[in-house]
C-alpha cells in the first residue's frame, strides 16, 4: 500500500500526517519544536509513523512545510503553509473559501477558487497580535498556562475591550484592569476578543470560512467569537493542527504523480531550497 | 546571474562623482548645493554648483546596513522611528560623524553652501535639509509642490515654474554666479538625454528573458540620480544601452531561467537587495520593471524651453498623481512588460513610495485578473522587515501564480 507524509515545521510545534493513497490519515503526531528544528522534525515523523506501523521505508514521499520547512533536510519536497493549508482545507470543503490559519507565530488568509486554486493570501504584519503569541502573553500575565485560558473564558459575564494593537500594550491594559477588580475570565475573553477582531480586520470574509491552525484547534472560544463577528459559520475540517502538515502529505502524494506541461516549473519550486535572506 | 560588463565602468563613473564632491566640499573648487532626487539639479549644474543628493547617500546607508546603527541617534533628537528612514539613517550617520563617502576620500558628508528641495516626493525632505540649514547656518530653499494631481493643469505648471524662478536670486547668491541661460538649456538637455537612455535601458526588459533586473537597475541608477544634467551620465547610458541591446540580440537573460516575470511596486529594501535578487532567481523569477527605477524618466523636459519643462516633468512623475493616474500607469507597465504578478512594497516609513495602503492592489487584481502580493519592509529600517515571512510571502506567491499556470489542480483528489 502507497503512504504519503507530511511534516509541518511551525514555530511552537512541528506536526507529522502519514496518508495513504486515498489520503486517509493513518497516523499524526504533534511535538514541541524547540530549537532543533531538524531535530523536531525526526521525533514527530518518527512518532507518526509507528502510531500507524507504517515503516519510513514505505513512504513514497515526504514533503515538508512550515517556517522551518527548509531544516526538514530528508524531504522529498517542500511547499509553503500557505499552500499546504489550503490544499488540506480544500480537500474537505469545497470551495470558493476563504481558510483561516492562526499559528504560533503568524495569521494567514488565504483564499481559494472552487477548485481550491490559491487567488491570494495575506499574512500578519511583523507583530504578534493576532496570532497565538498574544494569547500566551496575556495567559502569562493572568499568571496560567495557555491551555487554561480558554477555559476560563468560558465562564465570563461581563463585556470588556482591549483595544491596543499592540501585544505588549495590551498586557499593560490587562494589568490595568485587573488593579480595577475585573474577573480574569472576563480578561481572558477579552483577550480572545482582541484577537478575534485583528484577524477579521486583515481581509473580507465573504466566502465560506474554514479556520486551520494550532490556536483554532485548541481555543474553541476564538472560533465562537469569531462566528458571531463574522456572523457566518466557521468550518473547523479534521485536525485543524495537523492541516498544514496534511496538506504537504496532499503535496507528495500529488507531486509524485504530477507531470503537467509545466512540471519541471512546480518541481523546481517545490524542490528549491532557499537559504536565509540574509545570506550576503 | 551574470554582472553586467558596464558595472566597472558604473563603479569609475560614480567614484569620480563621490570624489568631486570631496573637491568642492573640501578643496573648495565649486560651491556645494543639496537637492532632493527629483530637484531642479539642472538648475543648480548651470550655476556651477557640485549637486549632492543626501537620498542617494542614505540608499548606502542602507545598502551597507549601517543605517541600524544610524538611526536611533535621530530618533533620541526626536524624529520619530515612523518618519523617513532616509532622513533618520542619514541624520544618524551625520552624528556619529561617519560617511561611506570616506572610501572615496571625504572626511564626512560635503557641507552644503545651500540646500534645496522639492515637495513632490514628501514634506519629508524640506524637514531632512531644514535640519542641516540649522545645523550649519546655510540657506535652505525649495519649491513647495502641488500634490496628488488627478491632471497636470498648466495652472500647476505655472506654480511650479514660477516658484524655480524664484529660486534663481537667491542660488546665484549662493553660487556667487549669474545663470547662464545656454547653460541652463545644456544642462536640461543633457537631463533629457540621459532620461532617454535610461528609459530605453529599462524598457530592454520588456523582452524576454529580460536582460536586467529591477534589482541591477537599482544600481545601474546611480548616474541618472547624481549626474542628472551632466555629461557623464549620458555616457554611462551609451555604454549600458549597448551592452543591454546586445543582450536582447544574444538571448541573455539577467536570471539563469526566467519562467515569471513580476512588477515592484515601490521603494527598494537596500538591505536585503543581494539576497532578495537571489531569492527570485532561484524560483525562475524576473523582477522585470519597477514604479521606483522608472521615477528617473523625465519625458518632458525640453531643453528650448527649460523651466517650464522641468516643472512640467516634476509634477507627471507618478509619485506625485493620485491613485487613478498611478493605477493606469501600473495597468500599462504590467501589459508593456508582460508581467504575471505586481509586488508591493509597503514601505513603513515612506508613505509617499507606497501605494498599497489605500486599497490600491485588490482593485487592480479584481480589474485585471493579476496577482499581487504586499510585502511589509522598509527602504531602510530592517527592523520592519521579517526575513521568514518575507521569504514565505514571496515564495506562496510564485506558487501560487505557478498554479494557475498548470492545469486546474482542486486541493486534493478524493
Amino acid at each position: 500500500m502507497s503512504s504519503f507524509a507530511g511534516i509541518d515545521s511551525g514555530s511552537w510545534t512541528t506536526k507529522a500526517v502519514v496518508i495513504d493513497a486515498q489520503a486517509r490519515v493513518l497516523g499524526s503526531s504533534v511535538v514541541r519544536s524547540g530549537a532543533d528544528l531538524a531535530a523536531a522534525a525526526e521525533r514527530a515523523y518518527a512518532a507518526a509513523l509507528a502510531g500507524c506501523g507504517v515503516a519510513r521505508r514505505d513512504v513514497s514521499a515526504m514533503w515538508a512545510t512550515g517556517f522551518g520547512r527548509q531544516s526538514v533536510s530528508f524531504a522529498d519536497g517542500s511547499r509553503t503553509e500557505l499552500d499546504c493549508h489550503g490544499r488540506g482545507a480544500a480537500f474537505y470543503v469545497s470551495g470558493p473559501l476563504v481558510v483561516l490559519d492562526i499559528g504560533g507565530q503568524d495569521a494567514k488568509v488565504i483564499r481559494l477558487d472552487g477548485l481550491g486554486r490559491r487567488l491570494a493570501h495575506r499574512m500578519n504584519r511583523k507583530c504578534a497580535a493576532g496570532t497565538g503569541s498574544f494569547l500566551d502573553e496575556i495567559a502569562l500575565r493572568l499568571g496560567i498556562e495557555v491551555q487554561e485560558l480558554d477555559r476560563l473564558a468560558s465562564g465570563a459575564t461581563e463585556e470588556l475591550e482591549l483595544s491596543s494593537f499592540c501585544t505588549v500594550f495590551a498586557g499593560t491594559e490587562l494589568l490595568g484592569l485587573i488593579r480595577a477588580g475585573k474577573k480574569p475570565a472576563d480578561l481572558a475573553r477579552a483577550a480572545y476578543q482582541s484577537l478575534a477582531r485583528r484577524v477579521l480586520a486583515m481581509d473580507v470574509f465573504q466566502e465560506r470560512i474554514v479556520a486551520t491552525g494550532g490556536v483554532v484547534a485548541h481555543h474553541p472560544t476564538l472560533v465562537r467569537l469569531l462566528s458571531e463577528q463574522l456572523h457566518a459559520p466557521i468550518v473547523i475540517p479534521p485536525h485543524p493542527q495537523e492541516m498544514g502538515a496534511f496538506g504537504a502529505a496532499l503535496a507528495a502524494r500529488d507531486g509524485t504523480d504530477s507531470v503537467g506541461p509545466d512540471g519541471d516549473e512546480r518541481s523546481a519550486l517545490a524542490a528549491a531550497k532557499l537559504g536565509g535572506l540574509d545570506a550576503r | 546571474m551574470s554582472e553586467l560588463k558596464s558595472t566597472g565602468l558604473l563603479r569609475e563613473t560614480m567614484g569620480a562623482y563621490y570624489r568631486s564632491l570631496g573637491d568642492a566640499a573640501e578643496r573648495k573648487v565649486a560651491p556645494v548645493a543639496w537637492c532632493t532626487s527629483v530637484g531642479p539639479a539642472e538648475l543648480l549644474r548651470a550655476l556651477g554648483f557640485a549637486v549632492f543628493f543626501p537620498e542617494n547617500h542614505s540608499a548606502m546607508l542602507g545598502a551597507a546596513r549601517t543605517a541600524q546603527r544610524y538611526m536611533p541617534l535621530a530618533h533620541a533628537q526626536g524624529y520619530s522611528q515612523d518618519i523617513c528612514s532616509y532622513l533618520t539613517s542619514d541624520i544618524g550617520a551625520y552624528l556619529a560623524g561617519e560617511t561611506p563617502l570616506s572610501d572615496f576620500g571625504l572626511s564626512g558628508t560635503p557641507r552644503a553652501d545651500v540646500l534645496v528641495f522639492n515637495t513632490n516626493q514628501c514634506r519629508d525632505v524640506r524637514e531632512w535639509f531644514e535640519w542641516y540649514g540649522r545645523t550649519w547656518q546655510v540657506p535652505v530653499v525649495g519649491i513647495r509642490s502641488p500634490r496628488s494631481l488627478e491632471d497636470v493643469t498648466e495652472g500647476d505648471v505655472d506654480a511650479v515654474a514660477r516658484q524655480i524662478e524664484a529660486l534663481i536670486p537667491p542660488l546665484e547668491a549662493a553660487a556667487g554666479a549669474r545663470l547662464d541661460a545656454t547653460k541652463l538649456a545644456t544642462a536640461v538637455g543633457r537631463s533629457r538625454e540621459c532620461s532617454d537612455r535610461w528609459e530605453a535601458c529599462l524598457q530592454s526588459a520588456a523582452n524576454r528573458p529580460a536582460p536586467l533586473t529591477f534589482f541591477d537597475g537599482t544600481i545601474h541608477m546611480g548616474p541618472a540620480v547624481v549626474l542628472r544634467g551632466a555629461e557623464e551620465a549620458c555616457a554611462y547610458y551609451r555604454i549600458l544601452q549597448a551592452e543591454l541591446e546586445a543582450r536582447v540580440r544574444g538571448g541573455q537573460g539577467a536570471v539563469p531561467v526566467e519562467s515569471f516575470r513580476l512588477y515592484w511596486e515601490g521603494m527598494p529594501i537596500w538591505g536585503r537587495l543581494r539576497a532578495l535578487s537571489t531569492v527570485f532567481a532561484e524560483f525562475k523569477t524576473s523582477v522585470v520593471a519597477s514604479t521606483y527605477c522608472n521615477s528617473w524618466i523625465f519625458s518632458d523636459l525640453d531643453p528650448t524651453d527649460p523651466i517650464r519643462s522641468m516643472a512640467r516633468a516634476s509634477l507627471e512623475l507618478f509619485i506625485v498623481r493620485s491613485e487613478g493616474p498611478k493605477e493606469r500607469y501600473l495597468e500599462e507597465m504590467i501589459d508593456q512588460y508582460d508581467i504575471d504578478g505586481v509586488i508591493f512594497h509597503d514601505c513603513r516609513t515612506c508613505p509617499n513610495n507606497t501605494n498599497s495602503r489605500y486599497g490600491m492592489p485588490r482593485r487592480l487584481s479584481e480589474r485585471l485578473g493579476i496577482p499581487t502580493l504586499v510585502l511589509d519592509g522598509d527602504v531602510n529600517d530592517l527592523r520592519c522587515f521579517s526575513d521568514e515571512q518575507s521569504r514565505t510571502n514571496i515564495e506562496g506567491f510564485i506558487e501560487q501564480i505557478a498554479d494557475a499556470r498548470a492545469a486546474p489542480r482542486p486541493g486534493g483528489t478524493r
